[in-house]
């Protein structure tokens, strides 16, 4: 059955929460445990999302979660699903929520020694494309030109001067038997592959893009059509990775003005002519990437 | 019972299996891997049902430890050195999430220099984490301490995490003769392990979670008590194992000969059995003296050392550590223990061992004489060089 | 579950669990007092689309009757379902 707003659990489990308004994780988070339901342990590594929804007495998990140390999503993970296995338990979900650092930077190694065994876990990259809970510091995934506190726009450099790490293609790398990118732009996308995920053996992947408003610069009602934004321009795409083969699920039929994305947040505002034109040729060689190898 | 010819490690391994954790995640390193190789073994024979995992570094090994203990499963590791440095941020959690992890420590040097050999700077440096910390002799201490810690960590009152620890090489490496108990009489030891401190599918919890600074205060003073009701537990585990298997130990520390002793060495681990070949030599030739064995440094046997030195004219720590800039961290400990019981003799502190550096006999029976000069100093065995603190 | 408020608060050194595990879902503030603006929403235009329920980060939107209605307890006013709903059903009203 095809999951919708209709046919979706209408239980609400990640509720109550003190993440910022409008806060793009937190949709994220909300709508994969809706998909996954009540049967679902989250872990939650240090970051945004453990911050606003783990301070006792206030919890703000309907469902079964646990927080993990930073570098540590994956391996928990992994422990709850063996010692839940050990016990003769097989009807639940075990799905990480992590940010960019937490999944790209420092808790790489784990993520890679769960895919490598293959434990059957969902792993959620809910990215907003910087240390957002530490107050706005480059990430391996902030965006070539992003300004954060630690990349700032000055005369000398105009912000983050490396592109964002491949993490899609890194996963897909290990062999994964699912991996997938989304945008909370396109919620139904993205609840489809929480959907398809769920019900794969072994370890799976989803890298879904989730605006910061606060980090990013936009209105706080400006998420979702940011997120969406980013998709139209070119500048993410949506896809999967199967069975050894890369499949790109949306194909904008013209991209809408990149520029005019970058522009609208504040921190890409110190971005010149130039600093655009850099990013849309990078855009357009992952696309003829894409195009070349993305059924 | 079947006796084995076994190396400290392996001891410790089947010690381990007899326990039957459920899950077990492991990582190499030097003097520790035969541990995890043998459960590997008995998990492939069919002896052991674990989930075995191989993680790909010592933090996730600790990490899906918590994981597995994070829903009621019983789960061992086991590391070393430069290893259990690297964890070291899941050790505070464990310990604070309160989950009765077993762990086993192959005590090793902590680089630089890089050394593969024991000494004790690597726990030493731990022992603020949260777990109950315990040190073997030989082999068969090993193999019992391993079924005894999941039983103490486990018990009701305690919830904490147990690092037992191997000198590296001279106990991990060695041979010695064990007793292996049948896997019926470990059953009748050791109950399943039950938690309510758990993620639980059919009543749903939030664990692990942020307690601001009005709670943080409690939630650190129960993670204190529950390490403190260790010591009725050890006692407990203590009793309950001699009934089962006939072998009997001595709580928090191990007193050989000290009940008239004038002159006490204090250690920690397997150099305990050449002090007490040293201790029963100079007793032949008329000498009163006598070794106390801390067994365990958490909980801290804080009467247990006040007991066994009040009626000592001195007393020496002898330690494979340094706590750079002060003295050796075992030393500190009984100092502290002495003053508290208002016991004031001369204590000196022996650094030995740093790096696997052997201790010999000579080197022992020469701390016995150098207390009855009744001086305290900080000396580097081997160097010399007296700091008196200062 | 859904989280829900209690009107216990655990304080006391007794009522602090022993370990840290707790209730799951257990809320004892509330997240209106976040707000400068809040959204009402015209019954009379509300389609049933569920559109402002999916995207909204905080989950506050409900079905009630086949129309959009909004838990203003947890609300925090961001009007993300202001510009995601297509006829134009919901308005943002600043809080007096």
């Amino acid at each position: 059955m095809a999951i919708n707003a209709k046919t979706l659990d209408k239980t609400e489990y990640f509720y109550g929460h003190k993440a910022c308004a409008g806060c793009g994780g937190s949709l994220a988070v909300r709508i994969a445990l809706k998909v996954l339901g009540e049967r679902s342990i989250a872990v939650l590594p240090a970051g945004c999302m453990s911050a606003v929804g783990f301070n006792f007495p206030q919890l703000c998990f309907g469902n079964n979660a646990i927080i993990s140390t930073f570098a540590g999503t994956a391996s928990m993970l992994t422990g709850v699903e063996a010692g839940l296995r050990a016990q003769g338990i097989k009807d639940f979900h075990a799905v990480g929520f992590a940010g960019d650092g937490g999944t790209a930077d420092i808790g790489i190694q784990a993520l890679s020694g769960a895919i490598d065994r293959n434990d059957n876990i969902i792993y959620i990259c809910y990215d907003n494309e910087a240390y957002m809970n530490t107050g706005i510091q480059k990430s391996s995934l902030t965006p070539f030109g992003a300004k954060t506190t630690t990349t700032p726009a000055g005369k000398n450099i105009r912000g983050n001067l490396r592109p964002k790490k491949n993490m899609f293609e890194i996963v897909a790398a290990h062999g994964i038997p699912y991996a997938a990118t989304a945008s909370i732009g396109y919620i139904n996308d993205f609840m489809r592959k929480v959907q398809k995920a769920s019900e794969i053996e072994g370890t799976k992947f989803i890298h879904v893009l989730a605006p910061c408003p606060t980090g990013w610069g936009v209105p706080t009602d400006a998420t979702v059509d940011i997120a969406k934004e980013v998709v139209d321009c070119g500048l993410w795409y949506l896809a999967e990775y199967e069975d050894g083969e890369f499949k790109l699920n949306h194909r904008p039929s013209v991209f809408t003005d990149a520029g005019e994305y970058l522009r609208k947040q504040s921190r890409f505002r110190h971005l010149k002519d130039e600093d655009i034109e850099t990013i849309i040729n990078a855009r357009d060689k992952k696309w003829d990437f894409i195009n070349k190898n993305f059924k | 019972m079947a006796k084995k010819f076994l190396s400290g490690n392996e001891a410790f391994a089947y010690g381990v299996s007899l326990a039957r954790p459920q899950v077990i995640s492991a990582y190499p390193i030097t003097p520790q891997t035969i541990v995890v190789e043998k459960l590997s073994e008995f998990v492939e024979d069919g002896s052991l049902k674990a989930e075995f995992i191989h993680v790909e570094s010592e933090h996730s090994a600790l990490s899906c430890a918590m994981g597995a203990s994070s829903v009621g499963a019983r789960a061992f590791t086991a590391t070393s050195s430069q290893g259990l440095l690297y964890m070291a941020e899941c050790l505070t959690y464990a310990a604070g999430g309160r989950f009765p992890i077993v762990m086993m420590n192959a005590n090793r040097s902590t680089a630089l220099p890089w050394n593969i050999y024991g000494d004790q700077r690597d726990s030493l440096s731990q022992l603020d984490s949260g777990w109950i910390q315990a040190y073997a002799e030989n082999a068969q201490e090993a193999l019992d301490l391993a079924l005894m810690s999941f039983y103490i960590a486990e018990h009701k009152r305690v919830s904490t995490p147990f690092m037992a620890n191997l000198d590296g090489f001279v106990l991990t490496h060695t041979y010695e003769v064990v007793d292996i108990p049948t896997q019926d009489k470990a059953d009748e030891f050791l109950p399943g392990y039950e938690t309510e401190n758990k993620l639980d599918l059919e009543n749903p919890r939030n664990l692990a979670f942020s307690a601001g600074p009005e709670h943080n205060t409690v939630f650190k003073y129960k993670e204190h008590l529950g390490l403190l009701n260790s010591k009725k537990a050890i006692e407990e585990a203590e009793a309950k194992f001699s009934k089962i298997f006939g072998r009997q130990y001595s709580g928090l520390v191990e007193k050989y000969k000290t009940d008239d002793a004038e002159y006490i060495l204090i250690t920690v681990g397997s150099i305990s059995g050449l002090v007490k070949e040293v201790v029963d030599g100079l007793r032949a030739s008329g000498r009163k003296v006598g070794l106390l064995r801390l067994r365990y440094l958490r909980p801290l046997p804080n009467e247990e050392i006040a007991d066994a030195l009040k009626g000592a004219k001195a007393a020496a720590v002898l330690e494979k550590d340094i706590s750079f800039g002060n003295e050796g961290t075992v030393y500190t400990n009984v100092n502290s223990a002495l003053h508290k019981a208002k016991i004031n003799i001369p204590n000196s502190n022996y650094i030995g061992g740093l790096g696997g550096k052997n201790i010999s006999a000579e080197e022992i029976k020469s701390i016995f004489d150098d207390m009855e000069k009744g001086k305290s100093a900080v000396k580097f065995l081997g160097i010399g060089g007296a700091f008196d603190g200062n | 579950m859904k989280p829900y408020l209690r009107n216990k608060i655990p304080s006391s050194p007794e009522e602090i669990p022993e370990n840290t595990a707790y209730e799951a879902g257990y809320l004892v503030t509330k997240n209106a007092g976040w707000r400068n603006v809040k959204p009402v929403i015209s019954i009379g235009k509300c389609v049933g689309c569920l559109n402002c329920y999916l995207y909204c980060p905080d989950g506050v939107i409900y079905q009630d009757n086949g129309k959009a209605a909004i838990d203003y307890d947890f609300c925090k006013g961001c009007g993300i379902c202001r510009k995601i709903c297509k006829t134009g059903a919901i308005e943002m009203e600043a809080e007096k």
